[in-house]
């Protein structure tokens, strides 16, 4: 509730200064910083970064590491990704947040599912919860071999507890074709007890229909254009939903009730609809 | 024993179950998003304001929180008037008490706009003559009287619906501008739009905003609206809505005391989320019942007698 108190802290960008960065394949890289703010937020949570004179855009926060408290991971696909792609340590960033649902955790044996940048949510998630799972199987996927992330890492975290699958898309290296065409192999075939996914909304998609027409839980994080972070600009809108706030991580339930436009359309920066492909 | 008090409102033929609604350009254009306010209580809607052309708006960050409010400056973005009647078209609007809120930039774009939306379901207009930081439009159409006057004449020709001008503080005379509107045939005004304002931040000196400067909003305005409601519904006989800074049951009151039949309700949705709408009608509701009100209708204007 507002009440104005002079000393409430103010929800806009703090500056920070770049730690380190690391390239995790020759397109991405992860950004390390630190802010406390940022190192206390849950799996699938997300923070909006402003990049002085470019632009503030939505990322999501990966993996913790002794090189900052908080990563950020980062694909450059426009002018906003490619300023970030291409900072270096002791520049200045501004970072808001974190928003938005978190991943919600569950006991028992569980799927997870990456495509492209989507690990970076996914890798936190892993990190974080590793104690509540039974077992766990990681699918990284991405185009070719050189472009896959994170396996080390998950290698690391899983410590035995499960097994990592590569997919990729040119048969480059695991196997040949979409992350999504062998989630809906093992979902229809294991029981588990979670999904969870992120990337390319077509993927999470596919794996939303067999999760449905098998019957089980699944949680998938989305990604629409965003102005605000904090629930009143609008511009997240996925039918009755909001990205930043009742996302960007959504149920099975809320996917259900957003079926008609998953995958078909996004909206771009206008609030036009634009088919997604 | 008090019955409950009757919040139903009607404005100019605009009828709505209860005097809050959701403040323009808060929440977008999606027509499932709005229907989401209309449950959660709000007693209309007005979306973000149409234009003729689609309108990317600035380049983000485009809203920033201050000790008391936020600065914004979206920009007006806005998939333009045919891609929303299509949005219009995608859903049954028909139950739905929602105004759509124009702008433009001269009396033939609010010609096209009305005329293009009167077909439809949508039950009134309200004419955005105060965006303050797009230039062309809003507040510097809003800011002269015989602007205001023209448009409204042009608008109310083309439409039999209820037309609303909002307006903005950023003007030198506002009960001139009112009056302007109620001359050229307004059903009623809203006040008031955003305050020019501006946040740099300290560690790199640089504005925040990509546009540099935008609107404040959020109780740092209330003040300042309520003494625009409260001037201008004594100098015009049109219904005014409040609007700014409302955040609490006891804002609502306060403004339709001032002269309000209506309020609406932006800002605090980024404190409370859409429950706001829920905790006013309920601290409004109470308020009537303790006051011993039988219709919300009783309490506006009441502070004027003094
Ligand atoms: C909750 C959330 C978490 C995210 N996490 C990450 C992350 O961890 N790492 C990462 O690299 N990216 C992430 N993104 C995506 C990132 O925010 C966008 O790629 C970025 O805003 C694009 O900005 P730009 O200026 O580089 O490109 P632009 O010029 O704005 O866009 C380039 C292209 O991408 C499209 N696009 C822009 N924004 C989005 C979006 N939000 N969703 C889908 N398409 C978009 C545009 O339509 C255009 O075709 C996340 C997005 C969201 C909503
Ligand atoms: C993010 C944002 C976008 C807005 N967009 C519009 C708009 O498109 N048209 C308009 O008339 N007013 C717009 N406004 C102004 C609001 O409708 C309202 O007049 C103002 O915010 C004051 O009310 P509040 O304090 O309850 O938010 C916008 C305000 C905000 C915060
Ligand atoms: S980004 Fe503004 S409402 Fe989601």
């Amino acid at each position: 509730m507002f009440r104005y108190q002079a000393d409430k802290p103010i929800d806009r960008p703090r500056i920070v200064s770049v730690k380190a960065v690391e390239d995790e394949s020759p397109i991405v890289r992860t950004i390390y910083f630190d802010d406390e703010k940022c190192s206390e937020a849950l799996p699938g949570q997300f923070i909006m970064v402003w990049i002085p004179g470019v632009k503030e855009l939505p990322i999501s926060l990966s993996l913790p590491s002794k090189k900052g408290n908080s990563a950020i991971t980062v694909k450059p696909i426009g002018p906003g990704t490619n300023a970030l792609y291409n900072v270096k340590p002791g520049d200045k960033i501004g970072v808001r947040g974190p928003y938005g649902t978190p991943f919600q955790p569950t006991n028992g044996k569980v799927l997870i599912v990456g495509g492209g940048t989507g690990l970076a949510p996914l890798s936190l998630l892993c990190y974080k919860y590793i104690s509540y799972y039974t077992h766990i199987t990681v699918i990284v996927g991405a185009r070719t071999s050189n472009q896959l992330l994170f396996i080390d890492k998950f290698q690391d975290i899983l410590k035995g507890k499960g097994r990592i699958i590569v997919t990729t898309d040119d048969g480059s290296k695991g196997y040949r074709g979409f992350a999504s065409e062998v989630a809906e192999k093992l979902i229809k075939t294991e029981d588990f007890d979670m999904v969870y996914t992120c990337g390319p909304e077509l993927m999470m998609k596919a794996i939303f229909k067999a999760s449905e027409e098998r019957g089980v839980a699944i949680q998938a994080s989305l990604e629409r254009v965003m102005r605000c972070g904090f629930g009143i600009c609008g511009s997240c809108c996925i039918d009755r939903y909001l990205v930043c706030k009742d996302g960007p991580v959504f149920n099975t339930h809320q996917l259900r009730i957003m079926q008609d436009e998953l995958g078909v359309y996004s909206r771009d920066y206008s609030g036009r609809r634009v088919n997604i492909h | 024993m008090s019955s409950i008090p009757d919040l139903s409102v009607e404005i100019s033929g605009f009828k709505m179950k209860n005097p809050t609604m959701l403040a323009a350009g808060i929440l977008g254009v999606s027509i499932p998003l709005l229907r989401r306010v209309l449950e959660a209580g709000a007693g209309g809607v007005v979306t973000k304001s149409i234009g003729v052309g689609q309108r990317k708006g600035y380049e983000t960050p485009n809203i920033v929180e201050v000790s008391c409010g936020y600065v914004n400056a979206v920009g007006l973005s806005n998939p333009g008037i045919d891609e929303f009647l299509e949005e219009l078209q995608k859903s049954d609007i028909s139950d739905m008490p929602i105004i759509v809120s124009i702008f433009g930039k001269s009396e033939m774009e609010f010609f096209e706009l009305v005329s293009k939306l009167d077909k439809t379901d949508v039950k009134g207009f309200e004419l955005n003559l105060s965006c303050p930081h797009v230039s062309g439009v809003g507040a510097e159409i809003g800011s002269d009287p015989n602007m205001v006057y023209k448009i409204t004449k042009e608008v109310k020709r083309c439409s039999k619906k209820p037309i609303f001008v909002k307006i903005s503080p950023n003007v030198t005379d506002h009960i001139e501008i009112a009056r302007a509107a109620e001359d050229g045939g307004a059903d009623g005004i809203v006040a008031i739009n955003t305050l020019r304002a501006m946040v740099i931040d300290i560690e790199t000196g640089r504005p925040i905003l990509s546009n540099r400067v935008g609107g404040l909003s959020g109780p740092a305005i209330k003040p300042v609206a309520v003494r625009y409601v409260y001037d201008i519904s004594r100098n015009v006989k049109i219904p005014v809505i409040g609007c700014g800074g409302i955040n609490h049951w006891e804002d609502a009151i306060e403004f339709m005391l001032a002269g309000a039949s209506a309020v609406q309700i932006g800002t605090a949705i980024a404190y409370k989320g859409l429950n706001v709408f829920n905790e006013i009608l309920y601290g409004i509701s109470e308020y009537l019942k303790r006051k011993g009100h039988h219709s919300v209708k009783e309490i506006v204007g009441l502070s004027h007698k003094f």
